[in-house]
């Protein structure tokens, strides 16, 4: 609860909190089906109305409302999101931890497969698993859990090779306490702060790179709405109804700027050379 | 004659608003040239940024000027600092005014060679270039007493020692013969015997130089022997100023008193405690027999090693129950390897360590650092239950009200339990570390410069914790130490470690006050003490020889002379 009232002390916190909390009561309301249309419904007669009073943004080509299908894509854009940020945290967490604490060989070999893994673009691996699994959600979370999993790696690496070497680790082993214990205790608990700033961040990349496969047609599939198969689908009329690809865009960008706002209040909040100037 | 430097009424604040949070308040000094001013005081007194607003290298820490003046003398003229601009302090700082940190290492840079560093400062503080420049850092370095000058011109900070890398520093700060010379805490880094070569360089150059010095330490024994004048300060005031011998003699202040009272003075062996005489043949609980702990040193890679480094040569002791046993030394004399080899943390090479104790862990350990040693993100309860834990023993109410129990034993409040380690000071930091390695009654405390992080003040309240616990819990003490004011106060035999191996041991009374070997008679000689102050002794500048040895070096056997009922010197190489 401390937390949350620094991020909402915070001027950047309290605009990305209020930005993503928006966004996500859209997306639940979306997904219980608190829409203003049906997003699935054709209005044959609306075909490519520009915003008003009813369509809210407007309808597409098809005629069906772009604001509900909006609220729908943002769900799916942010399911993705999520869930692949949390395979790649919970992967890079554990490899990056394991390399600093067993060292030398494992070290070596974890760690230079987390190089080869960040040499690969996530359109790349997306192909590929594509290419094996077919297009879809799943394929969506696993390609961008698996690109984003070495940053993971890397930011847990690091400190956690620090804290191994910190004198309370060293106090714990004349205590006996087990390895279980250390790794928990005294890395992962200390580890918590630069974890959270870079779960808030990678958010933000991941949503971009869902909507980027999604607007390949290697994510969400049609006629399920994301915001990456949204601008996919506006690209062709662009010039006669612009609002197709003006409110997908925006929200994109909202949510990424929302998601790198709270990052960059969340570091600020959690460092603790910040935070002992303002204790 | 005018001053060189005079300081009215200074005030200084940090942060939004300077006023609000001052952390010094109205200090005012004078100094002549030539002379020496001590400013003397404990963490967070405001020394140390009392003499950076000399020099306003205070506006780059976050602080501000908020009153007084600050004059400097200065050839065009008196000048004041308070309201000098930047082109003008730039022009006073390293010419005029020199500066040491306690931090050697970080105040030189890492990738050039010290000659480099030195013929910068020739160029820039008096525009001397090429070879007269090197010439010029030759002569500085041998001006600083570092033998071997040349070679040692090639030299990267890393290859030299910590006092080596003082002297460095000191020649650099006086190649632009500044007028006056701000040391803030210039030794506290070094150990003893290097520190004395340290103060007796800058007592030694302040008279060649005529320069005037601002000195800044905790340790007031420390500065007896140097200043002219001192300043003590407490909270951002200075309580008592005057000259030197007015204040240590006839101190006026109750914090003087205080800080006087607290310093351990070393006093030959009289202090030592009486209770710990041997008797009979009680079983020792540790025994360590020719202990070995070596490091490979290899060059590259694959290289195969080409040698090792002797951390411990081959030393013998044992320490009964109840009974402290002090190991002491200078840094890298192998004294902490020898602590972490008994715990287990390093393996030894060769040798036997029996524990004769009982229980899960019967040795337990007291760090230096107690903001290290404490997980930062743990709360009391949990950093107490640990060691419980790792015994395999549950979290339940009988182990709360030990835990509490042992919290009001070591003198901290009961509602400590669900508070984190920053909401408490140093000194109690160290003894809720003493506290969590007590929670598994054991027998033996291995205490690594367990005070020597602490305040004076603190230290000596910590230490008499420790005395009392003993006699409480019959604890027996492993107790590694740099510094023999200290050991005095809490040891009842001392081993005396140099360069690996066991040169000294015996009952603390005997090796104090009738140290046998020449390095004991170094180590003792070279402690400052108040009450030496008028003394001069020499300063010897051997140096440590080196650890790292060829690849299957054995050290001769060592022979022994006996110098007392419980009192063994090594005998040493004519």
């Amino acid at each position: 609860m401390g937390l949350l009232r620094a991020v909402l002390r915070h001027p950047s916190g309290r605009i990305g909190l209020g930005i993503i909390v928006v966004f996500l009561v859209l997306a639940v309301l979306g997904a219980v089906g608190l829409t203003p249309h049906d997003p699935l419904k054709q209005f044959v007669v609306d075909r490519l109305k520009p915003p008003s009073a009813t369509y809210w943004f407007g309808t597409d080509l098809l005629g069906r409302d772009t604001f509900s299908r909006l609220m729908l894509g943002i769900g799916e854009s942010f399911l993705v999101a999520f869930a692949s940020v949390a395979v790649a945290a919970t992967a890079g967490t554990l490899i990056g931890l394991f390399a600093a604490w067993w060292g030398h060989l494992w070290d070596g070999v974890l760690m230079r497969i987390m190089d080869v893994l960040l040499a690969f673009p996530a359109i790349l691996l997306a192909l590929l698993i594509v290419a094996i699994e077919g297009p879809g959600v799943v394929t969506s979370i696993t390609a961008i859990g698996i690109v984003y999993t070495p940053i993971f790696a890397r930011v847990v690496r690091a400190p956690a090779l620090a804290l191994k070497a910190r004198e309370f680790v060293e106090a714990a082993r004349t205590f006996g306490s087990s390895q279980g214990y250390i790794l928990s205790r005294h890395l992962l608990l200390n580890l918590v702060a630069p974890l959270t700033v870079q779960i808030t961040l990678a958010l933000a990349w991941s949503l971009l790179t869902e909507s980027g496969l999604s607007f390949l047609g290697l994510g969400t599939q049609p006629p399920a709405p994301s915001l990456g198969v949204m601008l996919a689908e506006s690209k062709s009329m662009m010039t006669r109804a612009p609002w197709l690809m003006l409110f997908p865009g925006l929200t994109i960008m909202l949510a990424i700027l929302g998601f790198n706002l709270l990052g960059d209040a969340l570091r600020d909040i959690l460092d603790p050379r910040t935070r002992e100037r303002t204790a | 004659m005018k001053p060189l430097l005079s300081v009215r009424d200074l005030h200084v604040g940090f942060g939004r608003d300077p006023a609000a949070h001052e952390v010094v308040k109205g200090v005012s000094f004078e100094l002549a040239a030539g002379e020496t001013l001590a400013i003397v005081g404990e963490s967070g007194s405001g020394k140390s940024v009392t003499a950076l607003s000399v020099n306003r290298l205070v506006d780059f820490g976050g602080g501000k000027i908020t009153g007084g003046s600050i004059t400097l003398d200065r050839t065009g003229g008196a000048v004041d600092i308070t309201s000098a601009d930047e082109a003008v302090l730039q022009g006073i700082r390293g010419r005029e005014i020199g500066m040491i940190f306690q931090e050697p290492m970080t105040s030189l840079n890492p990738v050039h060679t010290v000659g480099r560093q030195i013929e910068e400062a020739f160029r820039l503080s008096r525009g001397i270039t090429g070879h007269a420049a090197t010439i010029a850092a030759r002569e500085a370095l041998e001006r600083v007493r570092i033998p071997d000058a040349t070679q040692r011109l090639g030299y990267y900070p890393h290859q030299l020692s910590g006092g080596m890398r003082q002297r460095v520093m000191i020649a650099m700060v006086i190649a632009a013969n500044p007028r006056l010379l701000i040391a803030d805490e210039p030794t506290t880094a070094l150990d003893v015997t290097v520190q004395a070569q340290i103060m007796a360089l800058l007592a030694e150059l302040r008279a060649e130089t005529q320069m005037a010095m601002i000195f800044i330490t905790h340790d007031i024994g420390l500065v007896a022997g140097v200043a002219d004048q001192i300043m003590v300060m407490q909270q951002g005031a200075a309580v008592e100023q005057g000259a030197l011998d007015a204040v240590i003699d006839h101190p006026q202040h109750d914090y003087t008193k205080h800080l006087l009272g607290a310093v351990p003075h070393f006093t030959s062996g009289a202090a030592v405690l009486g209770d710990g005489v041997r008797n009979g043949e009680q079983a020792p609980i540790v025994r360590v027999d020719n202990l070995v702990v070596r490091f490979p040193a290899a060059r590259g890679l694959f290289a195969r090693a080409s040698g090792a480094v002797h951390a411990v040569d081959g030393i013998d002791f044992d320490l009964r129950p109840g009974e402290t046993l002090a190991i002491v030394g200078e840094s890298g004399s192998g004294k902490s390897t020898t602590a972490r080899a008994i715990l287990g943390l390093t393996p030894a090479t060769r040798g036997g360590i029996a524990v004769a104790g009982h229980g899960h862990r019967p040795v337990q350990m007291v760090f230096q650092d107690p903001f290290a040693s404490l997980n930062p993100r743990l709360d009391v309860e949990s950093l107490l239950a640990e060691p419980a834990i790792a015994a395999g023993q549950k979290v339940d109410a009988k182990l709360r009200e030990r835990m509490v129990t042992l919290l009001k034993r070591v003198g901290l409040p009961e509602d400590a339990l669900t508070r984190y380690p920053h909401q408490f000071s140093g000194g109690q930091r160290q003894r809720l570390a003493i506290a969590r390695a007590l929670m598994l009654n054991p027998d033996v405390v291995v205490l690594d410069e367990a005070v020597s992080a602490l305040d004076v003040s603190v230290q000596a309240r910590v230490l008499e914790l420790l005395v009392d616990l003993q006699r409480e819990f019959g604890l027996a003490y492993l107790f590694i130490s740099h510094d023999m004011a200290v050991v005095e106060r809490i040891a009842h035999r001392i081993a005396v470690m140099y360069a690996g191996q066991l040169v000294e041991i015996g009952d603390a009374r005997s090796v104090l006050a009738d140290p046998q070997h020449s390095y004991t008679r170094r180590l003792i000689g070279a402690v400052p003490a108040i009450d030496r102050r008028r003394q001069d002794f020499k300063v010897d500048n051997t140096q440590v020889p080196s650890l790292l040895k060829p690849r299957g070096y054995e050290p001769p056997p060592a022979r022994w002379r006996e110098a007392g009922t419980d009192h063994r010197v090594r005998l040493e190489e004519q």
